[in-house]
C-alpha cells in the first residue's frame, strides 16, 4: 500500500507529533505578505470530491498551492462519476495521469482504503462517510496545543451525532493516543455502546452536563441530518437537550475551550452566544486547516518522503 | 460401466457403518460396500488412506442461471461442486427470472441435465417474484422438480403471507426455506453491528434482525405444523431458539455455512467486499453458539450458500458491492480445518452434516450408501495439504476469502451417478 493518511488510527504517536511540530511552522506563513513555499514544486495533487465540501477543498487547494504544488480539484457533480463511471475507473485513470498523491473525500466509509489497495498513488482521506477525518483530527489538536499547550491528560467532551460522526472517530483516536480522558455524549440513538472500545479512556453519556463537567476541551459535532436515515431522535428537543449553551460552560474548566468542525448550525447544536463565545476557537481552526494539510502533503509527497520510517521527512 | 474405490475408510451414517471396504457402483447405482470388491473392467480408484463417504449435498447454492450468466451458470457452479466434493446441490431460486414457476423450474432441471455434472435439485421460490406479497405456483413447481421453497435472500416479511406459505407448502410435504432477516431492522446495514462496524463507520445489521425472524416463524411454524428451515443461521439466539423449537419435536431444523463457523466480523480485512454477506460475519460469541450448535446436533446440515458475484460487482465502495461470497471448493476443507481437526466434532459427525443431515431436511433420496442408491460417492482426505487458488476456481467468479489459504483436507475425487466427474 502507497503511502498516504488514510486515517488517524494508523499512526503512531510520534508520527503525529511530527506532523503537529510541521503544522507549527507552517502557521506563520499564513500571515505573510509572501505565502509561497518552494518544497512541492513540480508535484501535482488531485482533489477529488465525491461530496459537497467547501472548506476542506478550499483548504487542502491553499495547502497545495502555498507550497508550489500544482494542485486541481474535481467534484462530483460535472465529471465523467455523475456518467456512471465506477470509482475504481475514474481513479484508475486519474492516477494514468500521474499525480503524486490524491485528496479524496468520499461519502462510503472505506473508499479510500478500497483505492490505496488498487493504485499506486498516495491517497490522503478528506473524509469518508461515518469513518475518520483524519486532517480535522490533525487541525483540532494543533488548535487545542496552541490554547493549551499539551494534549496530556486533558478532559475532553465530543457532542453530537457522534454515531455518523467521522471527525469523533478521528478525534477519538488522536486524543487517545495522548492520554486524554474522552466523554462521547448525545442522544442515545446517536451514541452505541461499542463506542466505549473505540480507544483507551472512553466514555459515554447521554447527559451533557454530565460531558461538559471539568472539561478541559467542548468539541461540538454539526447534527448532521443528511446522514439521518431514519429519525433516530426527536429533531425537535435536539437542542434542549444536547445544545450547548453559555449556562453550560459554568460547569466545565474556566480556561475550557470551544471548539466546532463546522459548518455551525446556530440555534441547532449551539446557541448564538456560544458560537462567537470569547473562547470559542472555531475560526482558529480553520486557519490551523492550512498550516495542518501544508504538513500533511509534505509528509506524504516532499522530500524525504516515501524513505522508511515512522516520521521520515518531517523535517528538512 | 462400473467404478470401483477402493481401499478407504468408508462412512456411511445411514448405515453406520465405518470401516476399510471398497465401493462397486455399476450402472450409476451403488452395487456394494465390501473389502475386495472387483468387477470386470471396472475403472479402479485407489482410495487407500482417505476418506470414502455417500456423495455431499449442499443445499444453498446460488447457480445465477437463468438471468446471471457472467456470474455463474449451472454448469461452471456444477463443476466447482464436483472440484468441492459436492454431488447434489439445491440452486436457490433468486434468478431472472425469479424461479416461481414450473416453466422457470423446468428450465433449469433441462439446462442441468446437459450442463451439469452434479445433480441439480431446484428450490422453487415462496412467493411471485420472491417480492413477499402472493403465493408462487409451489404446487406446479413441485411437479416439475422443485425440492423446496424459498424466497432466499429476501425474507418473507409479513407474518400472513409467511403463515399462509407454510399452509400450502405442508399440503406438499415441501420444507420451507427462510433468510431469516427483519429488513427495518436491517435497512441499510452491510456488516455485524458491534464494535468493528462502529470503529470502520459502517452501518450495522444487528444479530436482533435474525432474532427476531426466527422467533416469529417458529411460533407460525407450530402453528401450521410445516416443515421450517433456517438457512444460514448465524446467531446465538437464533440457535438456542431453534434448539428449543426441536426439544418441542417441531419439525424444524437449520443449516450453517462454513464462513459462519470459521469467521467472525474481527476477521475481516478491512472495507474487503470479500467478507461481505448476508447474514453477516457475526461475534465470536455467535460463532461459538454455531459450532456448539453442529456439534450438540441442533444444526442439520452443513451449507455454503456459494453466491458468486463477478469482479466489477465486488470492486466498488463496500456498502455498494452485493453480498455474498462462493463456498462450493472450501467447504469440505473449512469443515476439517475449523471443526474435525480442532476436536469440536469427529468426522464422521462432518459426514453426517455433509449427507444425512441435508438429506432430512431436503429428501432428496441421496445421501447413503446402501446397496441399489444412487452412485454417488465423495472421497476425501483428512490430511493432504493443499492451498486454496481462488484464480484457479470452476466458478466463474472469484469472491472468497479463503483465497491463498492453506488447508489440511479437502475433497479428492467426486463420482455422481457412477461416474467419475472430478479428481485431485
Amino acid at each position: 500500500m502507497p503511502a498516504g493518511l488514510l486515517g488517524i488510527e494508523e499512526l503512531e504517536r510520534a508520527e503525529i507529533e511530527a506532523i503537529l511540530a510541521r503544522a507549527k511552522y507552517f502557521q506563520p506563513v499564513q500571515s505573510q505578505s509572501l505565502k509561497k513555499l518552494d518544497t512541492l514544486r513540480g508535484k501535482m495533487i488531485v482533489n477529488l470530491f465525491y461530496e459537497a465540501s467547501t472548506r476542506t477543498r478550499t483548504s487542502f487547494e491553499i495547502a497545495a498551492k502555498r507550497l508550489s504544488a500544482d494542485a486541481i480539484s474535481i467534484t462530483a457533480s460535472g465529471s465523467s462519476v455523475s456518467k456512471g463511471e465506477s470509482l475504481v475507473d475514474t481513479l484508475n485513470t486519474l492516477a494514468a495521469m500521474r499525480p503524486d498523491a490524491i485528496v479524496m473525500r468520499h461519502a462510503a466509509s472505506g473508499a479510500p482504503h478500497f483505492l490505496a489497495r488498487h493504485l499506486p498513488t498516495p491517497i490522503i482521506n478528506a473524509g469518508d462517510g461515518t469513518h475518520e477525518h483524519p486532517t480535522q483530527a490533525l487541525l483540532d489538536a494543533r488548535t487545542i496545543l496552541d490554547h493549551r499547550g499539551t494534549l496530556e491528560g486533558l478532559r475532553v467532551a465530543i457532542i453530537g451525532d457522534i454515531a455518523h460522526s467521522r471527525v469523533a472517530r478521528s478525534n477519538v483516536h488522536l486524543l487517545a493516543r495522548f492520554g486524554a480522558d474522552i466523554v462521547l455524549c448525545g442522544p442515545a440513538s446517536l451514541l452505541p455502546v461499542e463506542l466505549a472500545q473505540l480507544a483507551p479512556g472512553v466514555r459515554l453519556t447521554t447527559d451533557i452536563r454530565e460531558a461538559i463537567r471539568d472539561a478541559d476541551v467542548i468539541m461540538m459535532l454539526r447534527v448532521q441530518l443528511e446522514r439521518q436515515h431514519e429519525a433516530a431522535f426527536p429533531a425537535s428537543e435536539y437542542f434542549q437537550f444536547y445544545g450547548l449553551r453559555l449556562e453550560h460552560l459554568d460547569l466545565a474548566k474556566p480556561e475550557a475551550i470551544v471548539m466546532h468542525p463546522g459548518p455551525i448550525n446556530r440555534g441547532r447544536e449551539l446557541s448564538s452566544e456560544v458560537a462567537d463565545f470569547q473562547r470559542s476557537v472555531i475560526l482558529n481552526q480553520v486557519e490551523n486547516g492550512v498550516a495542518v494539510r501544508m504538513a500533511v502533503l509534505e509528509k506524504v509527497i516532499g522530500p524525504g518522503a516515501g524513505s522508511q520510517g515512522p516520521g521520515a521527512g518531517e523535517r528538512q | 460401466m462400473s467404478i470401483v474405490i477402493k481401499n478407504g475408510r468408508v462412512i456411511d451414517p445411514a448405515s453406520q457403518t465405518d470401516r476399510i471396504a471398497d465401493v462397486l457402483i455399476v450402472d450409476g447405482r451403488i452395487a456394494g460396500v465390501a473389502p475386495d470388491l472387483s468387477s470386470p473392467k471396472a475403472q479402479v480408484f485407489d482410495a487407500t488412506g482417505m476418506i470414502v463417504a455417500p456423495g455431499f449435498i449442499d443445499m444453498h447454492v446460488h447457480l445465477r442461471e437463468p438471468g446471471f450468466e457472467h456470474a455463474e451458470t449451472i454448469e461452471s457452479g456444477s463443476r466447482a461442486a464436483a472440484a468441492g466434493g459436492f454431488t447434489s446441490i439445491c440452486a436457490m431460486p433468486n434468478t431472472k427470472p425469479v424461479n416461481d414457476s414450473a416453466t422457470v423450474t423446468s428450465y433449469i432441471v433441462e439446462r442441468a441435465r446437459h450442463k451439469a455434472l452434479v445433480n441439480v435439485f431446484p428450490i422453487g421460490a415462496i412467493t411471485k417474484g420472491s417480492a413477499g406479497e402472493e403465493l408462487a405456483a409451489i404446487g406446479a413447481m413441485k411437479a416439475a422438480g422443485a425440492v423446496a421453497v424459498s424466497d432466499d435472500g429476501l425474507p418473507v416479511m409479513s407474518a400472513r403471507v409467511m403463515r399462509r406459505a407454510l399452509e400450502f407448502a405442508r399440503s406438499y410435504d415441501l420444507p420451507v426455506i427462510q433468510h431469516c432477516e427483519d429488513l427495518h431492522l436491517s435497512a441499510g446495514g452491510d456488516m455485524h453491528e458491534g464494535a468493528q462496524s462502529v470503529r470502520w463507520g459502517l452501518r450495522g445489521i444487528p444479530a436482533a434482525a435474525e432474532d427476531v425472524m426466527v422467533a416469529r416463524d417458529l411460533v407460525l411454524a407450530e402453528l401450521t405444523g410445516a416443515r421450517y428451515h433456517v438457512a444460514h443461521i448465524s446467531t446465538r439466539h437464533a440457535v438456542a431458539m431453534v434448539a428449543y423449537a426441536r426439544a418441542q419435536g417441531l419439525p424444524v431444523t437449520c443449516e450453517a455455512t462454513p464462513h459462519h463457523f470459521s469467521l467472525t466480523d474481527r476477521a475481516m480485512a478491512p472495507y474487503d467486499s470479500n467478507y461481505k454477506m448476508k447474514p453477516p460475519l457475526r461475534s465470536g460469541c455467535d460463532l461459538r453458539a454455531v459450532v456448539e450448535g453442529i456439534a450438540a446436533g441442533t444444526v442439520s446440515a452443513i451449507a455454503t450458500d456459494h453466491a458468486p458475484h463477478p469482479g466489477s460487482e465486488k470492486m466498488q465502495e463496500f456498502e455498494r458491492c452485493p453480498f455474498g461470497i462462493i463456498g462450493l471448493e472450501t467447504a469440505v476443507a473449512l469443515a476439517l480445518e475449523e471443526l474435525v481437526h480442532p476436536g469440536r466434532i469427529t468426522v464422521n459427525r462432518m459426514v453426517e452434516l455433509f449427507t444425512t443431515g441435508p438429506e432430512s431436511v431436503m429428501r432428496l433420496g441421496r445421501g447413503t450408501l446402501a446397496t441399489g442408491g444412487a452412485g454417488d460417492v465423495t472421497v476425501f482426505s483428512t490430511e493432504a495439504a493443499w492451498t486454496y487458488d481462488v484464480n484457479q476456481s470452476f466458478s466463474r467468479s472469484r469472491n472468497s476469502p479463503f483465497h491463498r489459504r492453506t488447508f489440511r483436507g479437502g475433497p479428492m475425487a467426486t463420482v455422481v451417478n457412477g461416474e467419475l466427474v472430478w479428481q485431485k
